[in-house]
């Protein structure tokens, strides 16, 4: 499994200019500015809170079920309409072309976000702001939604249904969401495993400003993990 | 740029889709895949292509292994997939752009292809628009150029015709003709006139076996046999079956006669002859010594129609005859 930076490019272009060619990329970028601003001049009018932490706690529940939308026609489209059977005759690896199309919904969920630092600088503009924690809370967010990419991405490899795709992937990303929502049930040896393996747990360590490398190792395995059963469902067609 | 396949098998869980099929396509050939539908055409392309690895057996491409260089093989080979499948929401200098960079190509010889690509193909009034706005006709026309913009050695094309009209038809194939001049090129089809019209070489499967390989011609000879002769003579005589028959039959190339009158002093004959033998200025001349008047005369020789019929031929599809048609 090797991988060459000069073929990713032009499925990562490819991908990123589509999602910019139909309404995707707007929609998203909308939904975000939008649903993350509501709460945010909620808490800034009505409750004279002039804080970023209510914008870090709905961001990952607005990323479950944007993400899996922006990641949903991926691969499940090229299926549908017979394209993989171009692009996996080209001169390209299987990871060549995983890594393209992971890296422009990534990239498109961090253009998404960009917006969003019209509020940091709205709220560091009126007072003092601790800047560790929206370091930590910006690179917990970008982590988590490699996360969510590489499963959404997984998602869409398993079907040429957009649609199954969609919610097979919201499905898996709730599942990680709410893992460690549900300690309360389990006994005390299993909750800890449980916890480590939410990825809330990790995303509200980051968010606090303390960067761990546990988490960072968290992350990045899961969404490797992710990407490589992704490679495996797209090999299927060997078996 | 040669291609061998040897051996090569490939099974859908318990079944064969192709059974040890071994072929080779000689370097600049143009090499027809003949087959009803289902009967393996599009798996042995699909391995050929390096989409799918065979259940066992071998393809090299160039004396390269497909399974050893799977990547060195993709360059060489241009693939138009069947049903053409095809980007609709990009462009057509968008998609053939986005084919010549997956293929590694430098900006400048990218540049040159696409300009070449457009003007071969005759898609210069429709660079610009949406594929998914296209006729089938051009969207076939861009899936070629797709299938040629990185200029390959060895040119794979599935049922390249498929669903176009005739005008197209003709078009298309002689696109292929015209580009696959300097290429090794293997299309499939399950229409006849598309092999005679464009092919060197046929090679007709049926159930994932091959059951013939040659030249047009060369199947055309091997599978009829024999020819037909029919003469309609105007000739007064009160016993044709003496006076006419027997001279018609006289002739030794005549396998076999038979004779029917048609109505007054008009007689039909129907002749079988060894292949290749043409008798028809014999019996002119035969006739014009005789006095007999010719109203008709035509010879029939089996066609690759029905070769490919004869070979291709499958219990089911007896039984497919014998049933009751739908309203």
């Amino acid at each position: 499994m090797t991988s060459n930076l000069k073929n990713v490019k032009p499925i990562f272009l490819k991908e990123l200019r589509s999602y910019f060619n139909s309404a995707v990329a707007y929609v998203v970028i909308v939904v975000f500015l939008v649903i993350v601003g509501w709460f945010f001049t909620s808490d800034l009018f009505l409750m004279n809170i002039a804080s970023l932490r209510m914008m870090f706690e709905i961001i990952p529940a607005v990323f479950l079920f944007v993400i899996p939308a922006i990641t949903m026609r991926l691969l499940s489209e090229e299926k549908k309409s017979g394209t993989i059977e171009l692009l996996t005759t080209k001169p390209l690896t299987d990871v060549e072309i995983i890594a393209g199309k992971f890296l422009a919904a990534w990239a498109l969920v961090g253009i998404a976000l960009l917006p969003t630092l019209l509020y940091y600088i709205t709220i560091a503009s009126l007072g003092n702001i601790d800047n560790g924690p929206v370091i930590g809370g910006y690179l917990g967010l970008l982590l988590m939604a490699g996360v969510y990419v590489a499963i959404g991405l997984f998602a869409s490899s398993l079907t040429e249904n957009q649609v199954v795709a969609f919610i097979l992937g919201f499905v898996f990303v709730f599942a990680l969401y709410m893992l460690d929502k549900i300690l309360f049930y389990l006994p005390g040896w299993l909750a800890s495993i449980v916890e480590f393996l939410g990825i809330d747990y990790h995303l509200s360590n980051i968010a606090r400003g303390v960067i761990d490398t546990r988490d960072i190792i968290y992350f990045l395995s899961a969404l490797l993990f992710s990407l490589y059963v992704s490679v495996l469902s797209l090999q299927r067609r060997n078996w | 740029m040669a291609i061998t396949v040897s051996n090569l098998t490939k099974l859908y869980g318990e079944e064969k889709a192709i059974d040890d099929i071994s072929f080779e396509v000689k370097s600049g050939e143009i090499l027809g895949f003949l087959g009803p539908n289902g009967a393996g055409k599009t798996t042995t392309m699909k391995i050929i292509t390096c989409y799918m690895p065979p259940s066992s057996g071998s393809v090299t491409v160039d004396n390269l292994n497909i399974s050893d260089h799977s990547l060195a093989v993709r360059k060489k080979i241009g693939y138009l997939p069947e049903l053409n499948p095809l980007y609709l929401d990009m462009n057509v200098v968008e998609y053939l752009d986005y084919a010549a960079h997956l293929h590694g190509m430098e900006k400048s010889r990218i540049n040159h292809q696409l300009k070449e690509m457009i003007e071969v193909c005759g898609l210069h009034d429709v660079r610009h628009k949406d594929i998914g706005e296209l006729s089938k006709g051009f969207r076939q026309r861009v899936g070629l150029a797709q299938a040629m913009i990185h200029d390959p050695d060895v040119l794979i094309l599935d049922e390249p015709t498929s669903g176009l009209d005739p005008n197209q038809i003709i078009e298309i194939r002689n696109l292929i003709r015209h580009l696959g001049r300097a290429k090794t090129v293997i299309l499939s089809t399950h229409i006849l006139p598309e092999v005679q019209a464009t092919c060197d070489r046929v090679v007709i499967i049926n159930e994932g076996k091959i059951v013939a390989d040659g030249t047009p011609n060369q199947l055309q000879q091997d599978f009829q046999g024999s020819e037909l002769l029919t003469i309609e003579l105007k000739a007064s005589s009160s016993n044709p079956m003496e006076d006419l028959f027997p001279k018609i039959k006289s002739h030794h190339e005549v396998l076999s006669a038979e004779y029917q009158p048609i109505g007054n002093e008009m007689h039909r004959f129907t002749v079988k002859l060894n292949q290749g033998n043409d008798i028809r200025e014999k019996i002119f001349r035969q006739a014009v010594a005789e006095g007999w008047v010719i109203l008709e005369m035509h010879r029939r020789v089996t066609s690759l129609e029905e070769v490919f019929h004869k070979l291709t031929m499958t219990p089911a599809d007896d039984d497919g005859e014998k049933s009751p048609s739908v309203n």
